[in-house]
């Protein structure tokens, strides 16, 4: 395994390399499967580059740890505002998650339908493309619309265009106080229309999630504590027809309930596939109704999809409305038959396929990952 | 400023290939004759003007696929066209050019309450996107200045931001698809109501593409509820440096507003005579506006008054009424025009880290007295997007010349200092020689290399966005 200390030495890796690389983080999101090739870690090339809490901006290494970053945040009472998941619990891996992980794999959280994905909190990106070239785009300012956004191309790449060495971040306020908002006893199509109502109200919610197991649909509020606990009461009314609704403001559970649906912790210790598949919200529970599976959450207001069905099952043919489904967790078995990605139109799988030749015209940066 | 030669092989076509245009399209959707050309020869950017070859105004995306095919086959430069108010010269024809208007692509093609998105052509206008929901108490956040005219189409070239982004984002964070026609005449279909592309955000590198990707046609974009209500406050200070630390203290301290609008002396004494809004006579202004239920509002500017007090304002005018708030909003959003109505000017937009706002501003100045021209400051301060304003006399031989220097040497100083050349505006041709000040050749290499793949000839909107001697063995070949 190489594991350069700096990004000029991870620059002299990739250009000296005479096969396949597999590029490696924290090794705690293993999407995709095994990729071939001699591992090229990031992690050594860590360290807080630039913190100004006044501008909202943050600049750090690629293998600096997320949770040293989520601390440095925390201290000044701010936070990367879109939440990324810790995939440990789910993929049953250990390690330390790193930011160029989370970039690489564009890993955004629950606050998705509200501040956007990684990649609309992410403002710069220094990169090794395949042929160990050293790259920039973007910058530490939040405006900027200075030549082609290379920045957005990096975020959800999976290491197949550049190895990752250094991003920048828009960093939001933390809230003074949370509080979740929640229906008892919905069916998923009453669970999904409560959502759209509840996102379609000025109250700002930043989740909406529906568990069938158990029949909770959650709705999350932040911001400064009276005006939380104004908007729950608001929205609670708001959606009273829908039958039980609940209040929780206990700041522990609150937090507990977010963190086990950005984790998707409901399916951990499980036997079988994990799916996840992003869908226009109201054509969710139909997708559902047809996947047969062992269980499912839904995240986004119902556009995002988690299922756990057996192992093997491809779900794609099942899919049939606009959308994507990606093939999160897998025994190698079913690796072998189903690709994780969800295969693009042709005109688009020849622009991404050019796009790798271009930045990796030997082909050698997790080679197979996307295709 | 310097543009390639025109093709004298496509100039000598033109009856030829016109004929062409016009077996694809309607009769009146082909614009060939001179004195009509001439409409499409500038955009907002308007020190340079050049008439194109013709001018396609095709209604659908099958109609501009057409379009496309034949220029690809015979090698003919195309530029698209919003509605022209590109500030940049993003939309600044070549001789042998056909512009590729999108105007008459103005439908609303879905509006969807439940999944919380609109679906339009490009040509639409960037308000009358929010007017199509607004009966809904909806609204599409992208706010640019221009949003009475500017067209989709040219906000999701340029990426458009607006004043209300420090909340909202700019055109990137609420652009969900697009229907994009290549150059070749390819029609492909690009994101839509669901979340995040399967494979490479194609999306977000389209996103700020100034038009040299591929031509969008339609656009599935994010709309948003609006808020309860919105209150402004209007701070003055007797410093730029104290109204800069006053911003990055509110900022600190959790609160975020949904825009923090900053004009220096000259700004607000131009706008005072021009729309006489009542700002006091200080160094320095805040408009900040707050969103939210009324004891929300009062809320938030009760702190935003905690923080401001600690820097001692000249005055502090919170909002109590719609028509304060209009009051509040009418010397910032009347600025432009008011230098305009002054002096002819330049207006850059570069962006820099918001600590560096005092530094900046002081060098403005130094930069300001050594060319011998004034500059008044309007920007976006949560973000830290300036908008120096150049005041020059077109009139005056070699006035614009030394304003264009002298807007070089503030955007270089913007990158100096952390940030960049253009924040909200795009490259276009006004700052395309400006960017070996923000990139190595290695990083501009890469940006060729991405547009090799989506425009392998070169023909989308040439001579944009990067230095022609960086693109001069592309153009050729």
């Amino acid at each position: 395994m190489m594991e350069p200390a700096d990004e000029s030495q991870l620059a002299e890796a990739v250009a000296a390399a005479v096969g396949p690389l597999c590029i490696k983080g924290g090794g705690t999101r293993p999407v995709g499967g095994r990729i071939e090739g001699e591992t090229l870690s990031t992690a050594a090339i860590k360290g807080i580059t630039l913190y100004d809490p006044g501008a909202l901006t943050v600049v750090v290494r690629a293998g600096t740890p997320l949770a040293e970053i989520e601390e440095l945040l925390a201290a000044e009472g701010q936070r990367l505002a879109f939440e990324p998941m810790d995939h440990r619990l789910l993929m049953g891996t250990k390690g330390t998650s790193t930011i160029g992980g989370v970039v690489a794999a564009n890993v955004s959280g629950p606050r998705r339908i509200q501040v956007g994905a990684c990649r609309d909190s992410l403002i710069g990106v220094r990169f090794v493309d395949g042929r160990g070239t050293i790259i920039k785009s973007g910058g530490r300012v939040m405006k900027n619309v200075t030549g082609y956004d290379l920045v957005k191309l990096m975020a959800g790449s999976y290491g197949t265009l550049g190895v990752i060495s250094e991003v920048a971040f828009k960093v939001l306020p933390a809230p003074e106080a949370t509080a979740s908002v929640v229906i008892h006893g919905l069916g998923d199509d009453a669970a999904v229309r409560a959502m759209a109502r509840a996102l379609s109200e000025p109250y700002d919610v930043s989740g909406a999630a529906h568990v069938p197991d158990g029949q909770n649909t959650l709705l999350r509020l932040e911001g400064f504590a009276e005006s939380v606990s104004y908007r729950a009461g608001k929205l609670a009314a708001a959606l009273s027809d829908f039958g039980d609704v609940e209040i929780v403001e206990d700041r522990e559970e609150v937090a507990e309930q977010w963190r086990n649906m950005r984790n998707v912790a409901a399916f951990a210790d499980s036997k079988g596939d994990v799916w996840r598949l992003s869908v226009k919200p109201s054509d969710a529970p139909a997708v559902v109704a047809r996947l047969d599976a062992h269980d499912v959450i839904y995240d986004w207001g119902g556009g995002l999809i988690w299922a756990l069905v057996a192992a093997g099952t491809d779900l794609r043919p099942l899919l049939q409305v606009p959308g994507h489904a990606t093939l999160v967790r897998a025994s190698a078995a079913t690796r072998a038959g189903v690709a994780t990605f969800q295969p693009e139109p042709a005109p688009l799988a020849a622009i991404s396929a050019g796009l790798r030749a271009q930045f990796d015209p030997r082909g050698i940066l997790n080679k197979g990952m996307m295709g | 400023m310097q543009m390639p030669t025109p093709d004298a092989t496509v100039l000598s076509r033109k009856d030829q290939i016109v004929r062409q245009l016009q077996s694809v399209l309607p009769p009146d959707a082909v614009i060939s004759h001179p004195e009509e050309t001439r409409a499409y020869e500038c955009d907002a950017l308007t020190a340079y003007r050049c008439v194109p070859l013709c001018v396609v105004l095709p209604s659908s995306t099958q109609e501009v696929s057409d379009v496309l095919k034949i220029c690809h086959s015979q090698g003919i430069p195309v530029v698209p066209r919003g509605a022209g108010t590109s500030l940049a010269g993003g939309a600044l024809p070549t001789a042998d050019s056909v512009i590729l208007g999108v105007a008459r692509l103005n439908d609303v093609l879905e509006t969807d309450y439940d999944n919380r998105i609109i679906r339009v052509q490009s040509g639409r206008t960037n308000l009358s996107v929010t007017g199509a929901v607004e009966d809904e108490d909806f609204f599409y956040a992208p706010d640019p200045s221009s949003q009475l005219a500017c067209a989709i189409a040219g906000n999701i070239a340029m990426n458009s931001g607006g004043a209300h982004c420090l909340k909202y984002g700019v055109t990137t964070n609420n652009l969900l698809g697009v229907t994009m026609v290549l150059m070749d005449g390819t029609v492909v279909e690009i994101g839509g109501a669901h979340l995040d592309a399967p494979g490479l955000d194609l999306l977000g590198v389209i996103c700020g593409s100034e038009g040299q990707l591929g031509v969008v046609t339609e656009a599935t974009l994010r709309i948003l509820r609006k808020p309860e209500g919105a209150r402004p406050v209007l701070i003055g200070f007797d410093s730029n440096e104290v109204a800069g630390k006053c911003v990055s203290d509110i900022i600190r301290a959790g609160i975020l507003p949904v825009a923090i609008e900053f004009m220096d002396r000259p700004c607000i004494r131009a706008t005072e005579a021009f729309a006489h809004p009542g700002y006091p006579d200080c160094e320095a202004l805040l408009i900040i506006e707050v969103e939210g239920s009324d004891s929300e509002i009062a809320a938030q500017l009760g702190l935003i008054r905690e923080i401001a007090m600690r820097h001692k304002p000249v005055e502090l005018r919170e909002s109590g009424s719609e028509e304060e708030s209009a009051r509040i909003w009418l010397g910032r959003k009347s600025a432009f025009g008011a230098m305009g109505q002054i002096s002819d000017y330049m207006c850059l937009d570069g962006t820099i880290p918001v600590s560096s706002l005092p530094l900046v501003l002081r060098r403005i100045g130094e930069i300001s007295d050594q060319y011998g021209l004034d500059v008044a400051n309007v920007f976006h301060a949560g973000d830290g997007n300036m908008h120096p304003l150049i005041l020059y006399d077109a009139n005056k031989p070699g006035d614009l010349e030394l304003c264009e220097q002298m807007g070089a040497d503030i955007l270089r100083l913007c990158v100096e200092a952390g940030g960049c050349l253009t924040g909200e505006h795009g490259v276009g041709v006004e700052k395309r020689d400006l960017m070996f000040a923000q990139f190595t050749s290695e990083d501009l290499e890469a940006q060729l290399r991405l547009k090799d793949v989506f425009d392998p000839k070169w023909l989308l909107n040439p001579a944009k966005v990067f230095p022609l001697s960086a693109t001069e063995s592309r153009r050729r070949a």
